[in-house]
């Protein structure tokens, strides 16, 4: 039954840790920005889905799926909104500047985005649980599991499916997988790069605003939780290789597994299991287990 | 972002406290005994997880006492105006940032803005890392929230520091009392913390009571998440696994809440009682997602678990009126220090509409007793600077109808009961089987 729980657990979580991670390991992946602020999209996508799913549903506006359409929709089109002022009207003024300070630059807009939102949202904690409530719950072979949490996972392959076809089989992800390897030489054979990093930063956005609001049924949105999310996938996309879709995928699913079966067999290593894994696979694979070594350039 | 003085802005009072506060922080050398007025810093979370749940309530809690104060609204005793005739002002600080930067703020509020007293602290850690400081400045220092059983085993002789609130021990060994009556068969106890100080004191406290009050229950698992984690699926399942009858937790705010909610849609809180001993705080949030049944606490008599008393009523109303909902626990405990100083200052003899030094206000607050919306007060424990009072427990229901919640079966617990004697430590205390505990 332990093994049975840890098998649930530790994907369902996994699934959740991806939807986390994946806005922020596209990011770094074609822009080199390790954005900080994502945890804010994540929270901004969180607060708004809350506000407006319990709105809908302590109202009775309509039909319950109409509710999770909603819930989704609100969210993407947070992300596109935030996205784009940010790229547009923040970052696209700092490109070429050392990654150290994007990380400076990105940490001051998560402080930035975290009181705009206090001003927004004021402090109470915000709580929309009607969707995770609606779905119920299902016996597997003994242990009671919401059928939300199930959800999350068929969500998660379907995204990771989605993001992984389009950078793999479309025209659109092969130029993306040129600037990948090289930003020079992608622009020189006429790729705009520039573009290239506007839709990135704003699908990325999109993915850290949609990743909250699906997380958002099924807690309490409270101020500070866009902070506490990031150190959790930063940890993720480290393990699986910084600006890999797989790697972010299997990084997931280790330290998701791992810390479930921390919980249920050594719960007193449960804080500790997650920086564990990330630290035994950097000291075998600084690069993570994805990650490519690039060589500098002089 | 976090050290700015948030003033009320809603009222007329506040514009004028605003005006005052922008005057003081630009001019600092001007003295609050020289305008006459009793200055009182508040200090509670204004951003971050705890704001919600705890800090904007007792925010709220002091612009509705101090404003019904000021206009001498307030039932006897305290129907004087102000603080012995002198009006009161208040400069609200965000508790947020961690202990250093508090000690840096608490510096500020009594060397520069010149407040006659100081109330407030929710964190454990900023009310030991304050203690020190506030005895050091000789500034009148009244902790309204925090539950360490550390604080007056570190600040030994203490003179300038008072807790109006309860020792966390006594949320504990309340809670432990309770099932003892409600539960006396449960056999299977699991319990569920915030791996910190507040988590792993609660859950060593309460353990150990049970152990003296409920021999046959042996605890079957112990889970301590990380603070704020926000995701409870494995800890939901391996709590499930065990099958408890009980499972106990000393989470507060958002974790509180996204455990309830968790839990009770996996069916776990359908399987198992929960004894959420901070439960009260989220009353009114937990709509049908919590079921009937749960045991929550209030930290003492406070919130729900408040008594119908005239000065209650006054509060509740005043506070109903302003913020179109009821008070929590937080904000009774905040309106309970503001009283104790109240009262304390009022009982310094003193030239009536002057303000008290705090060597004089300290005095008469040792070992006071004094009435609050909670009921009276005894200053009883650690030489009359600690709070002894009664605490109480009850079965959360629902009511669909009005789409309220409410408190059910409640059992309270006298202060002799549940709170250890001087010159002992709480697990001291409940290892040697409660000695000298008056229950009634």
């Amino acid at each position: 039954m332990s093994l049975f729980a840890v098998l649930i657990d530790g994907t369902i979580y996994a699934s959740w840790l991806f939807l986390v991670a994946a806005g922020l390991t596209v990011i770094y992946g074609v822009m080199r920005i390790l954005n900080m602020a994502h945890g804010s999209f994540y929270a901004i996508g969180a607060y708004t889905a809350a506000s407006l799913v319990g709105w809908y549903f302590n109202n009775g506006i309509g039909p319950v799926w109409a509710g999770y359409l909603l819930m989704l929709g609100c969210a993407l089109v947070a992300g596109l909104i935030v996205g784009l002022i940010i790229e547009r009207g923040l970052l696209r003024f700092m490109y070429g500047r050392d990654e150290v300070l994007m990380v400076i630059i990105t940490y001051a807009l998560l402080l930035v985005l975290e009181d705009s939102m206090k001003m927004v949202w004021g402090v109470n904690p915000y709580f929309a649980y009607q969707p995770y409530a609606e779905m119920g719950r299902s016996a597997l072979a003994g242990l009671k599991v919401s059928n939300y949490d199930l959800m999350l996972v068929g969500v998660s392959v379907v995204l990771g499916l989605c993001l992984w076809l389009w950078l793999e089989r479309t025209h659109q992800g092969k130029v993306l997988r040129a600037v990948i390897h090289d930003r020079e030489v992608a622009m020189a054979m006429g790729v705009n790069v520039r573009r290239m990093f506007t839709l990135v930063f704003v699908l990325g956005t999109m993915l850290g605003t949609l990743a909250g609001a699906l997380t958002a049924p099924a807690i309490s949105v409270v101020p500070g939780m866009g902070v506490e999310i990031i150190v959790l996938a930063f940890a993720v996309v480290v393990v699986g290789g910084m600006g890999s879709i797989e790697g972010a995928a299997v990084g997931a699913l280790l330290v998701g597994l791992s810390r479930a079966a921390a919980v249920h067999y050594a719960p007193e290593f449960e804080l500790f299991v997650i920086y564990g894994v990330m630290a035994l696979v950097l000291a075998v694979r600084p690069q993570g287990l994805f990650g490519r070594v690039l060589a500098r350039k002089i | 972002m976090h050290n700015y003085k948030k003033t009320m802005i809603k009222h007329p009072l506040a514009l004028a406290i605003a005006a005052t506060g922008l005057a003081l922080s630009l001019t600092t050398s001007v003295q609050a005994a020289e305008n006459g007025k009793f200055r009182i810093g508040i200090v509670t979370f204004l951003s971050g997880p705890a704001a919600g749940p705890f800090g904007e309530p007792s925010a709220n809690a002091a612009k509705v006492l101090v404003e019904g104060l000021n206009q001498g609204k307030l039932p006897a005793p305290y129907n004087t105006i102000g603080i012995n005739g002198a009006e009161i002002e208040v400069v609200i600080i965000d508790e947020a940032g961690g202990a250093a930067k508090q000690v840096e703020e608490f510096r500020n509020l009594v060397q520069r803005q010149k407040v006659d007293a100081v109330v407030g602290y929710i964190s454990s850690g900023d009310c030991l890392a304050i203690a020190p400081v506030a005895e050091e400045l000789g500034a009148m220092t009244v902790f309204y929230d925090c539950g360490t059983s550390q604080l007056f085993n570190e600040d030994k002789s203490p003179q300038f520091v008072f807790r109006t609130s309860l020792d966390a021990a006594v949320d504990n060994i309340g809670a432990a009392r309770y099932l003892a009556k409600v539960r006396p068969d449960a056999q299977k106890v699991a319990g569920i913390q915030q791996n910190y100080a507040w988590g792993q004191d609660s859950w060593n406290d309460f353990t150990h009571s049970m152990e003296q009050l409920m021999p046959k229950a042996k605890v079957v698992e112990s889970q301590m998440p990380k603070v704020f984690q926000g995701q409870y699926g494995a800890e939901i399942s391996a709590l499930s696994v065990k099958r408890p009858d009980i499972i106990h937790s000393s989470f507060w705010g958002g974790d509180m809440e996204a455990l309830v909610l968790q839990a009770n849609a996996r069916g776990l809180l359908e399987d198992a009682t929960a004894v959420l001993t901070c439960g009260e705080s989220a009353i009114d949030r937990y709509k049908d997602q919590a079921p009937n049944g749960m045991i929550i606490g209030g930290r003492g008599p406070f919130g729900a678990f408040a008594p119908d008393n005239e000065l209650n009523r006054w509060f509740k109303g005043s506070y109903q009126a302003a913020y179109k909902t009821d008070p929590t626990y937080p904000a009774s405990k905040m309106a309970q220090a503001i009283l104790g100083l109240k009262h304390a200052a009022e009982n310094a003899k003193v030239e009536a509409g002057k303000v008290p030094a705090p060597l004089e206000i300290a005095k008469a607050f040792k070992g006071a007793t004094f009435e609050s919306v909670s009921g009276q007060v005894q200053m009883a424990r650690a030489g009359g600077h600690q709070a002894m009072q009664g605490i109480a427990y009850g079965e959360y229901q629902y009511d669909a109808a009005n789409k309220k919640g409410g408190v059910h079966n409640v059992i309270a617990f006298n202060g002799e009961c549940v709170t250890p004697p001087d010159g002992t430590t709480a697990l001291e205390w409940i290892k040697a089987g409660f000695p000298g505990a008056q229950c009634n």
